[in-house]
């Protein structure tokens, strides 16, 4: 019964929010939906939500976000979105690729975006992360900081997105020590792995135990626990997708950045200039859009030589030198 | 050796379980009293929120920690105006109270701090580091003795069992199930807040994910009785809790086991546990029922 009506009440409440929006001018609207972590999870959807106001800001379109319940919202959202006569809507999350293939096919006229999963077709722009290539800078980076040779990982919900992550991090980690131990942990296989710091820090705590002195974080909301862990066993975090240094100064190394901000500033201009393609484009090592994150929080951290290191590792990945094992290509094995 | 399964199993066990045990004592005395509460895990959310938005402003967990018990006692009270009060139907309020309560951290949140659910981050300084523990087993030994030797454990047992009789012995039936509502309040506040300021360093969105349920299960599991409860949550505490250390362990060959089959476990052994080595459960029998 409450899986029923939980969703219910809710899309109808949020189609609500959608439709309540005034029928503007020939302004440029914009329409943003979140996954269920939402615009504060300081990761993932926070970095769309930023690269979606600075649009607002600095190329002055209209913009509306909403923020799914769960995973069956998405389409009606879309949906919302798309009969108000949106321009374009942007689509956040892999497990929203089957409702915008369905919407997109259902309002051809109307542009979408969607990241993390391409849906392949004519009116959508799609945007993958090579995540693997910015996991295998930070794995470099943790076995800097890994003198016992064991480092850990934990994911949020097991699935292959998360896994790229993962192998990306390992492979980098036995760059810089072959005989590299990487520890490995998952939160769960539902959502609800995104939002459950408390077992994060219980998976952190175990791994500090077994011996891991860094550990890197991709599990949504959840990485807070981690982040907890790490600063009550003086140990290293490595965040996720936004900078998450400043969460905890001292004891997060860096953080993977995934460029979602630019992903969606850089649609959202190309739109405005008349320059939206659609089809599957991807953002990787060597433009940026993936990559690891200094700060003034993380500074006393990472040395100039941990630096060049890196630099030198970034070079070789984008000339090819080195191959990232790829959980994708590895899965399709 | 000894000190070493203390802290690798027995400290976490406990850590994992003390927000279910909270909220399932409070539970088993809601429903002992003849309500069905199915609110706890929204009881729970509330506390959460509140006890991380209370410490965060006064540097306290205490102060905190009682933020969460008052959300969820006046929570659990607006249920029991409709379900005692207007005879609403208990599973219908219930679930409309575990929405509302959902809703209510998004919205005041954004209010205060401008965020779609989640608090600023709690200094550890200011957080607990084993006084729930400390709290979570005074509250079982409390509900324990206050059950099984106490006149108000009586007269809530009969009020779920028999009302009628206890009726005609001059004692208000209603009076007793406010009472099993605002203990259920309480402590599924309390189970909240250990969540927020506890277990974790700040308030994120539906942080609670299901343990209200998993703690309603566990009043079946423990045939509505304080100590069998309080074993049963220790028991899916403790299948969490091997969860995560079976994960990437190598029980034969070359590859670990793969991580679904772990994730199983806690299923697994409630289904076992339910259909083996239980035996007959039988509820209060007047448990949902209008007078």
């Amino acid at each position: 019964m409450r899986n029923i009506l939980r969703p219910l009440g809710f899309v109808l409440l949020s189609a609500l929010a959608v439709l309540s929006v005034p029928a503007a001018s020939a302004q440029i609207r914009v329409g943003l939906v979140l996954e269920r972590s939402g615009k504060d999870d300081k990761s993932f959807n926070a970095s769309a939500y930023q690269g979606l106001k600075r649009a607002e800001k600095e190329l002055g379109v209209m913009t509306k976000t909403v923020e799914a319940p769960d995973n069956a919202a998405y389409e009606s959202l879309q949906r919302a979105f798309a009969e108000k006569k949106f321009d374009l809507i942007i689509a956040v999350g892999f497990h929203q690729l089957e409702s915008v293939k369905k919407n997109a096919a259902r309002f051809p006229g109307q542009k979408f975006l969607l990241v993390d999963e391409d849906a392949k077709a004519p009116n959508v722009r799609s945007v993958m992360f090579e995540e693997h290539e910015g996991s295998y800078l930070v794995g470099a980076l943790a076995a800097l900081h890994a003198p016992g040779g064991k480092v850990g990982f934990i994911g949020g919900m097991d699935v292959p997105l998360i896994r790229r992550f993962e192998t990306g991090y390992a492979a980098g980690a036995k760059k810089i020590n072959p005989k590299m131990q990487v520890l490995s942990n998952y939160l769960g296989v539902t959502g609800e792995a995104w939002n459950n710091p408390p077992k994060a820090k219980e998976l952190a705590l175990d791994q500090f135990n077994r011996g891991a002195e860094v550990i890197f974080v991709a599990a949504g909301n959840s990485g807070v626990g981690v982040f907890d862990a790490a600063a009550e066993r003086k140990k290293l975090a490595i965040g996720v997708d936004s900078n998450q240094n400043w969460l905890k100064p001292g004891f997060i190394l860096t953080s993977m950045l995934k460029r979602v901000d630019e992903a969606v500033f850089d649609s959202v201009k190309l739109y405005k200039e008349g320059k939206f393609s659609t089809g599957l484009i991807r953002y990787g090592v060597k433009s940026k859009g993936v990559d690891y994150s200094l700060d003034e929080h993380n500074a006393r951290l990472v040395s100039e030589t941990d630096k060049k290191q890196l630099e030198q590792l970034r070079t070789e990945i984008v000339k090819g030198k080195i191959k990232v094992p790829d959980y994708y290509l590895i899965q399709k094995k | 050796m000894l000190e070493a399964v203390f802290s690798n199993w027995i400290l976490p066990t406990l850590r994992v379980s003390t927000p279910l045990i909270f909220a399932a004592l409070g539970g088993m005395w809601c429903e002992r009293s003849g309500v069905v509460q199915i609110g706890l895990e929204g009881i729970m959310l509330v506390g959460a929120f509140f006890a991380a938005v209370v410490t965060h402003s006064t540097q306290n967990p205490w102060w905190g920690l009682g933020a969460g018990m008052v959300a969820g006692l006046v929570l659990s009270l607006g249920y029991g105006l409709t379900v005692l009060k207007l005879k609403a139907n208990q599973i219908v309020a219930g679930t409309a109270f575990n929405l509302f309560a959902m809703g209510v951290p998004p919205f005041l949140s954004m209010i205060w701090y401008d965020s779609t659910g989640s608090t600023p981050v709690i200094p550890s300084e200011a957080l607990f580091r084993s006084a729930p523990l400390f709290l979570m087993v005074a509250s079982v030994v409390l509900s324990a003795v206050f059950y099984h030797r106490s006149k108000f454990g009586l007269r809530v047992r009969f009020a779920g069992e028999h009302p009628k009789a206890l009726e005609s012995a001059g004692i208000s039936v209603q009076g007793k199930r406010w009472q099993g509502i605002a203990l259920s309040g309480m402590l599924a506040g309390l189970g909240g807040a250990t969540l927020s300021i506890y277990l974790a360093s700040s308030f994120s969105r539906n942080m609670s994910s299901g343990r209200g349920f998993i703690a309603l299960a566990a009043v079946i599991l423990g045939k509505w009785l304080p100590i069998p409860t309080v074993v049963a949550c220790l028991l899916f505490g403790f299948t969490e809790l091997l969860q995560i250390r079976l994960q990437g362990v190598v029980l034969w060959g070359e590859r670990p086991v793969p991580v679904q089959w772990i994730q199983i476990l806690p299923y697994l052994i409630t289904i076992v546990v339910l259909a083996f080595a239980m035996g007959r459960t039988r509820a209060p029998k007047a448990l949902g029922g209008v007078e």
